[in-house]
């Protein structure tokens, strides 16, 4: 076979080579980051680098967490991103359930609606979702931070589209053996669904714990702030403390990479699931 | 009447369908579709926390005419035709590279090249802006090797909209890697080993089996790829704040800017309007393109 041909060619090597390189390439910044972390505390910056800290140690990500807020902040990121998802999860699943599996007067009108509008910038809702936030009492506050969250079209096109593959067959079973209609959708739907339901509950955690131009915008206390607003404030407050904001950069984005890690097909799948057109 | 009557027995025998719509619907509709309309017609007043006054035109005229607007959008463009073509080159390359390894590997590589993108804009910012850093700096440190001096990457009109872009170009590819592998082990196999007959060599595969049969996929990326450039923020907001001299001052950024710093918010809206009627085009273009089904 051609594919097994390939892999005794010399330009195999060659090829692997130029993969390693690239990849320690798009790696380096992070290894950077956990590098300058782990490096003693200074208050002059190191020079030249070291690449493997001879005396790493955890004390940069001491200073970083006995900084006031850093732990309210971790919680308020967790917390908002949790809710997000879990909202998420329940009313899309419920809602690309009715889009996939059953036919009602507006129906396709909606759907259509939902496609168009994840063609929307988040940017073109900012001005008018900070007025209405306003207007609701809602600025600074957990409702401003979660609510525009939870509205966002992609969740009820990617359940659609996930839920559309199951047989309906199944459906019509269970309606014969006197599940309700609730009971179809928390019985078998939800079951079914799961392998969806994981990849949008993964890229919507993501998405949210990575969020930064709507908290910015919607908090101003250092109370309400999440965790990317106030690394950002912390990095216009001490800019020069590398030690200190790489600690910081590397404590926010070890949940994230610990997740990739454990879910890593899930990923690649939800790449390739989100990318279809409906 | 009896189609009215026959329309309400429709609507009944679908309550289930509404009641599961519901939900989403209601959030969506205040907290999304809401907002998007009013969006359109904040762009037509002057709104200001003593009253609101409506002004037609006045605010797309008062941006038009404003000179850092037209540079932000040129800056903008700038972004987007620097970090498109130069990241789904490399993701392109790569997923080629990729290829012909086993499954085991694929996933490595793929796994590997995606990991930043799990991290946020923030945190890759503020590696970045310790790698660009000028004295202490790693990118000036590694120059340093080839004998050239440091350089204020972004603190220099020059060199800042190149630096960004290439911090975005190092760190990014990683999903489309992930799509045009997927495109790439959709096509069959028979195509490459006709073309192996005919004695192609593996350049002229790629050039006239993969490629072509690629296109929808490369078309997909380049346009979101566009709508995703165009609005670029928390680089800008963390690394150099539009400047220097507004040379690296983006439509997103300058909306804001215009709305939250200045608190000007008719023609911040003005300006968001701009940018979504440039999103439309180019979503448009893909939904004409796209939907032809390829045929192998």
């Amino acid at each position: 076979m051609l594919v097994e041909d390939k892999k005794t060619r010399p330009g195999h090597y060659l090829s692997f080579s130029l993969l390693l390189i690239a990849a320690v390439a798009s790696l380096l910044p992070l290894y950077w980051m956990l590098v300058t972390a782990l490096q003693q505390p200074t208050l002059t910056v190191t020079f030249p680098p070291e690449w493997f800290p001879a005396n790493p140690t955890f004390l940069n990500f001491g200073r970083f967490l006995e900084r006031p807020y850093v732990i309210r902040w971790t919680t308020n990121s967790l917390g908002i991103s949790l809710i997000i998802t879990g909202v998420q999860l329940f009313t899309c699943a419920m809602s690309g359930y009715a889009f996939a599996k059953k036919q009602f007067p507006g129906g396709s009108i909606l759907f259509y609606l939902y496609i168009a509008s994840m063609m929307v910038p988040a940017q073109v809702t900012l001005v008018p979702l900070f007025l209405i936030m306003s207007r609701l009492d809602f600025l600074d506050t957990y409702w401003g931070l979660v609510l525009p969250g939870i509205a966002g079209p992609f969740g009820v096109f990617l359940m659609k589209q996930f839920i559309s593959t199951l047989p309906t067959d199944l459906l019509e079973v269970a309606t014969i053996d006197g599940c309700g209609e609730w009971g179809v959708f928390t019985q078998i739907i939800l079951p079914l669904a799961k392998p969806g339901l994981a990849v949008l509950g993964i890229f919507t955690f993501m998405g949210q714990w990575n969020q930064f131009l709507w908290p910015l915008i919607i908090t101003n206390s250092s109370a309400m702030r999440t965790l990317p607003v106030g690394l950002a404030l912390l990095q216009e407050e001490l800019p020069m403390q590398y030690g200190l904001l790489m600690a910081g950069a590397t404590y926010a984005a070890i949940p994230m990479i610990m997740i990739f890690l454990m879910f890593q097909k899930y990923f690649l799948k939800g790449i390739t699931v989100g990318a279809l057109k409906g | 009447m009896t189609s009215l009557r026959h329309f309400g027995t429709r609507i009944i025998k679908a309550r289930w369908a509404y009641f599961f719509v519901a939900p989403h619907l209601v959030l969506y509709c205040v907290f999304f579709l809401l907002p998007v309309a009013w969006s359109m017609v904040l762009s037509l007043l002057d709104y200001q926390w003593w009253g609101v006054e409506f002004v037609g035109v006045a605010n797309y005229v008062r941006v038009f005419a404003d000179p850092v607007f037209w540079k932000a959008v040129v800056n903008t463009a700038y972004y987007t035709l620097g970090v498109v073509p130069l990241w789904l080159g490399k993701a392109l390359i790569i997923s080629a590279l990729i290829f012909p390894f086993r499954k085991p590997l694929q996933t490595f590589f793929k796994a590997a090249f995606y990991l930043p993108h799990v991290t946020s804009a923030v945190i890759l910012s503020m590696i970045w802006l310790w790698i660009y850093n000028p004295p202490f700096g790693l990118l000036n440190y590694l120059l340093a090797f080839l004998g050239v001096d440091p350089v204020a990457w972004l603190g220099n009109k020059l060199t800042a909209m190149p630096s960004l872009i290439l911090m975005q170009v190092v760190m990014g590819g990683g999903s489309s890697i992930v799509l045009i592998s997927a495109a790439m082990n959709g096509i069959p196999m028979y195509l490459y080993e006709a073309a192996e007959l005919d004695g192609a060599r593996p350049a002229q595969v790629f050039l006239r089996v993969t490629l072509p049969l690629l296109k929808p996929t490369l078309l997909y990326l380049v346009v979101t790829g566009t709508i995703n450039s165009f609005q670029v923020f928390t680089n800008i907001y963390l690394m150099t704040r539009g400047g220097p001299q507004f040379s690296t001052t983006t439509i997103v950024y300058m909306i804001y800017d215009t709305a939250f710093k200045q608190f000007q918010f008719g023609p911040a809206s003005a300006m968001a309007m701009v940018l979504f009627v440039i999103t439309a085009v180019f979503a448009l273009v893909q939904f004409r393109w796209l939907g032809q089904e390829v045929e192998y």
